[in-house]
């Protein structure tokens, strides 16, 4: 692949793999094949059945019915509206979700990098929500939180003049972004803080000792330093998140009418509700092919976290 | 310092202010930090007063914070959740297993000892945690039920590994990164063969790398609802489908709901709370020591 | 030496683990075999819908009394909301799965399935032969709904229509009287008055988008207001004028007098919201009435009832029932009649009846229940306009124009499975807000006419 020239240096332990005998080489070989090909088995050769039924029409409410469709499910799935929104929905979603819970992470971290008085408990909170079940936190939010007759978050929001609001209703999609960014935005901190502690103190004394302001010390020196985290920290919460589920599915159930319905939840209701399995395998194909394309440019950034996990 | 008389002395020495000025910072950081903390934590917290609610006052306006707690919930909860909760168990503790015997050999083939191709190899399994599983879904449940693996708890075993097999390659290989090379090389100066290289110099090293790793499995795996919703029914159907069911078609269920949420959320909390220097370790891949 | 060995036991690891998981595979369970439909042992796994009824009443039953009496059966239970369901169920018997030996389904399903064989027929394999099961005590809208080709292909557990339910107290505060056959317009008016913002909703209604959730009230409301889904000539007629005005009739009246965040709103929520004496009307399943018995005594004292309103029909109640049918190909099927057969009997009601009280029987099954004083008193409130609901329904003829399918509150083609989600949602959206009326009939008829006329009437 193109992108792996810029990974330049071998693993650190300098057991370099050019000039080993043959024999060497299968032995080296061997320790990798039992993950390689539980990879390849379990992954692959799903996503083959896929593209063999993405050229059938198959209807599972249908009986005795599958048969040789051509590409009728691609152009059905190129002209479906409802497809070409789901698959916007998850990008805009995931892209605010990471964006926001990344903001948010940096300004925690910096939080938690102060010392005060019951710093460890605090970040105990806050990473709270990173572990409760996703399908807990969708079914708390949904009810006890939010739900217009009896929620929470109504009855604290009452003093800033918020009457009964039905989030779930008027505002479903910043709902279930709010829900998606309250559960990651722990884990962007603690990898934004584990960046901010990895930063060397005398480099920071050195420019208080100069009279560097705080915020100039933050942005030449911090910010930069953190940068490869703050990468890190963005690409693996998108590749969770563009395929979040739970919260759609429990909160909304991608309405109401479709306006929070996401592709893994658009593919869901294709399987299991109109049982069109060749068109859900088309679009499953579609959505394959553009992550593809997505991914290289992500794999780019990972090449580059090497080169500093290395250096 | 210059002599100051009594007229023009401030009202505090130098030292003095920038030491108030360091506690009044303080004070700010802590009010500010427990304020955010609780933020957080508050629909954590409801989810728990909640769950001792009877149901009469759970669903009631204004919310009610002073009621009489009970257990009576949680014992429903109790009783009902026994199968879930031990597939839930046999999934997450399985695949964890699988996972680490397939990924240790592996993240030694590609850091210590590493393949030709090992940047091949690496950016391979990155790749399979993009492709989302959510395409293969209706594929996915023909295979099974063609492989009579339907509603078993063996498959989610298996789709479990697969689903956390890549981040724990990652994970342990830049664990592996670390062993200091000058101890490998030690090793190998005195005649040592792999496996004494890998029990005596690796695994002590990496043994906490281990923890951190297995504890982000587990989180994974028993959290897990899409697969699990969609492949099984009744004998392999886990915590995350407990919930879901707890949403019943008519009557109050608010209470129920929380205990059975606070019920399905409390292992991986908890250990997740005593485990957090790991779980710090684990989420940065170890790429930052 | 050490690295052939140490490579012979990673070989071996791996081949173990193949091996176990091989092994495992080839011997959990997942496939069946049709097994003797005679048998008095096994394990019965039911599908059924998360509902007082059946969560309150038929499991604990179950466990207490059917797997005492019989020691040879475990009964294991799938709850799901009905449109979990419904998806559910379909999934597991169209794929021949076999998951469930028991399947809790409806009008919608039974003749659906029956056609393409993947029901038993309960007529010929087991009821013929057990005149203790007596079903011609079976209340003939009920029973016919649930057969195909004059055989019934699943037992009724309780039927329903429709009805409009109002808060006495509530209504006289405001100054209006309810007519035992109110109009549409009768009840508009009467929400305008009792509704309080903020406080008491006119009316509850139906939004959460689903066919068996607002479908299920919109559909009688576009057939009473003389509309339907497809003419003679099975073209869409969702933009027609009568649906035109039937919905814009209840979106608006949702939105006027309704409770608030009705769009995700069903049966669930309405019962709570009615029962804390939020809503002045409801107009919901017929079944309810059970529940607000049991579950809000106080505001049960203050309730009325009414039959379903109407515009241009003289009745215009839903039909419909949760029956268990066995699914054709899955194992013990002898002990899933056994089970199924205990669970819709008359034995069954006196049970619940010495439990629970004779009002908390499930309604709208045998006729044998409404000629039974115990209940008839118990449940006097309701009792005989719940059976006068029942009776007055037509799923042959549901519309105000002849139409050429079968339903009242649906519309018995398999394509409708997901229609009447799409619909649904379309409407849920209209009600929320994020859409208009007429964009959502635009959306829906093209939904509608996605299918041809030969696709749509081929299934029937």
């Amino acid at each position: 692949m193109a992108v792996l020239e810029d990974v330049t240096s071998p693993p650190a332990t300098g057991l370099r793999p050019r000039g080993v005998s043959r024999r060497e080489r299968w032995q080296r070989r061997l320790p990798l094949l039992p993950a390689l090909i539980y990879t390849i088995v379990v992954t692959q050769v799903p996503f083959l059945v896929t593209l063999w039924y993405s050229f059938q029409s198959y209807f599972w409410n249908e009986p005795g019915s599958a048969h040789w469709a051509g590409v009728s499910n691609y152009k059905e799935v190129f002209t479906d509206p409802n497809f070409r929104s789901a698959l916007v929905r998850s990008v805009t979603m995931t892209a605010i979700a990471v964006i926001v819970a990344m903001f948010l992470g940096v300004l925690l971290a910096i939080l938690l990098d102060r010392k005060f008085y019951g710093r460890g408990v605090v970040r105990t909170l806050i990473i709270t929500p990173f572990l409760v079940m996703p399908a807990a936190a969708a079914l708390i939010w949904s009810g006890p939180m939010l739900d217009p007759s009896f929620g929470l978050l109504n009855w604290l929001l009452q003093p800033f003049g918020v009457h009964h609001v039905a989030w779930l209703t008027t505002h479903a999609y910043g709902s279930v972004i709010v829900v998606m960014i309250w559960q990651w935005t722990p884990f962007m901190t603690l990898i934004v803080l584990a960046g901010l502690q990895g930063q060397a103190q005398d480099i920071l004394e050195a420019a208080k000792v100069d009279g560097a302001s705080a915020w100039a010390t933050f942005r030449e020196l911090t910010l930069p330093h953190l940068r490869p985290y703050i990468e890190l920290g963005i690409l693996l919460g998108s590749i969770y998140l563009v395929t979040a589920f739970d919260q759609v599915r429990l909160m909304t159930n991608g309405g109401p009418g479709t306006s929070t319905t996401t592709l893994p939840f658009y593919l869901y209701q294709k399987v299991n509700f109109a049982f069109d399995i060749g068109g859900a395998a088309a679009a499953g194909v579609v959505t394959v092919i553009l992550t593809i394309i997505v991914a290289s440019f992500a794999l780019r950034m990972f090449a580059r976290v090497f080169q500093f996990e290395d250096a | 310092m210059t002599a100051i008389t009594a007229a023009d002395a401030p009202a505090r020495t130098p030292r003095q202010s920038r030491r108030a000025r360091e506690l009044s910072g303080q004070v700010g950081w802590t009010v500010l930090g427990w304020v955010v903390g609780i933020a957080f934590f508050i629909p954590v917290l409801w989810m728990v007063i909640t769950a001792f609610k009877p149901e009469s006052a759970a669903e009631t306006w204004p919310p009610q914070f002073t009621f009489s707690p009970t257990l009576s919930e949680f014992r429903l909860v109790w009783g009902g959740m026994g199968p879930f909760i031990e597939h839930s168990a046999i999934a997450t503790a399985g695949s964890t297993v699988l996972v680490l015997v397939l990924a240790l050999p592996a993240a030694y083939a590609l850091s210590i000892r590493p393949v030709g191709k090992w940047r091949d190899s690496l950016f391979f399994f990155i790749s399979t945690k993009m492709l989302p599983v959510v395409a293969a879904i209706g594929p996915l449940y023909v295979i099974a039920l063609k492989s009579h693996l339907l509603d078993s708890i063996w498959l989610l075993i298996i789709l479990y590994a697969a689903m956390n097999l890549p981040l724990a390659i990652w994970m342990i290989r830049s664990f592996m990164l670390e062993v200091p090379g000058e101890m490998l090389e030690a090793a190998r100066l005195d005649g040592a063969g792999r496996i004494r290289e890998i029990v005596e110099v690796i695994m002590p090293v990496v043994t906490p790398g281990l923890v951190s790793t297995a504890l982000i499995c587990v989180i994974f795996a028993w959290n897990e609802l899409f697969l699990a919703l969609n492949l099984t029914v009744t004998n392999a159907a886990t915590m995350p489908m407990f919930l879901i069911s707890s949403v019943p078609q008519e009557g109050l269920y608010i209470a129920h709901l929380s205990a059975a949420a606070t019920v399905a959320s409390v292992p991986v909390i908890i250990v997740g709370w005593i485990a957090q220097r790991s779980l710090v370790r684990g989420l940065s891949m170890g790429a930052i020591k | 030496m050490s690295s052939s060995r140490f490579r012979k036991r990673k070989l071996a690891v791996a081949g173990c683990v193949a091996a176990v998981v091989m092994t495992a595979a080839a011997c959990s369970s997942g496939g069946t075999t049709a097994s003797n439909a005679n048998s008095n042992t096994g394990t019965v796994t039911v599908a059924v819908v998360s509902n007082p009824l059946i969560t309150g009443q038929m499991i604990p039953l179950t466990q207490s009394v059917f797997e005492k009496e019989n020691p040879g059966i475990t009964v294991k239970f799938a709850t799901y909301t009905e449109g979990d369901l419904r998806a559910a169920i379909e999934k597991d018997v169209s794929t021949h799965s076999n998951s469930f030996n028991v399947v809790m389904i409806g009008p919608y399903e039974a003749p659906l399935f029956a056609k393409n064989g993947w029901l038993v027929d309960l007529t010929k394999q087991y009821v013929a032969s057990d005149p203790s099961y007596d079903a011609s005590d079976l209340l003939p809208p009920v029973a016919k709904a649930l057969s195909y080709n004059g055989d019934l292909y699943a037992a009724p557990f309780y039927g329903e229509s429709s009805m409009l339910y109002y808060n006495k107290t509530l209504l006289a505060k405001a100054g209006v009287t309810m007519p035992a056959h109110p109009t549409w317009t009768q009840v508009a008016a009467a929400a305008a008055k009792a509704n309080q913002p903020g406080k008491v909703a006119g009316i509850c209604l139906r939004g959460l988008a689903g066919w068996g959730d607002n479908m299920a009230a919109l559909d009688t409301v576009i057939n009473t207001f003389g509309g339907e889904w497809y003419n003679q000539s099975w073209q869409a007629q969702l933009t027609s004028p009568a649906v035109t005005q039937a919905v814009n009739f209840y979106v608006n009246l949702v939105k006027s007098y309704g409770e608030p965040g009705a769009s995700n709103d069903s049966f669930n929520q309405l019962l709570t919201l009615y029962g804390q004496g939020k809503c002045a009307m409801w107009y919901d399943a017929t079944v309810a009435a059970t529940s607000i018995a049991s579950e809000f005594p106080a505001v049960y004292a203050q309730t009325g009832y009414a039959f379903a309103p109407t515009d241009k029909t003289s009745s215009s109640g839903w039909l419909w029932s949760w029956a268990l049918g066995i699914p054709q190909g899955v194992s013990d099927q002898g002990a899933a009649w056994k089970f199924l057969s205990w669970a819709t009997s008359k034995q069954y009601d006196t049970l619940v009846a010495q439990k629970y009280g004779w009002s908390a029987v499930p309604p709208g099954t045998r006729t044998s229940l409404y000629s039974n004083p115990d209940y008839t008193t118990a449940a006097s409130a309701f009792a005989g306009i719940t059976l006068q609901s029942i009776d007055s329904t037509d799923p042959d003829h549901p519309t105000v124009n002849p139409v050429p399918y079968v339903g009242i509150q649906y519309v018995d083609i398999p394509q409708f499975e997901t229609l009447g989600l799409t619909v649904g949602q379309q409407i849920a959206g209209a009600i929320a807000g994020t859409e208009s009326v007429s964009q959502a009939l635009q959306a829906a008829q093209s939904a509608a006419s996605a299918y041809t006329p030969q696709e749509l009437s081929g299934s029937n």
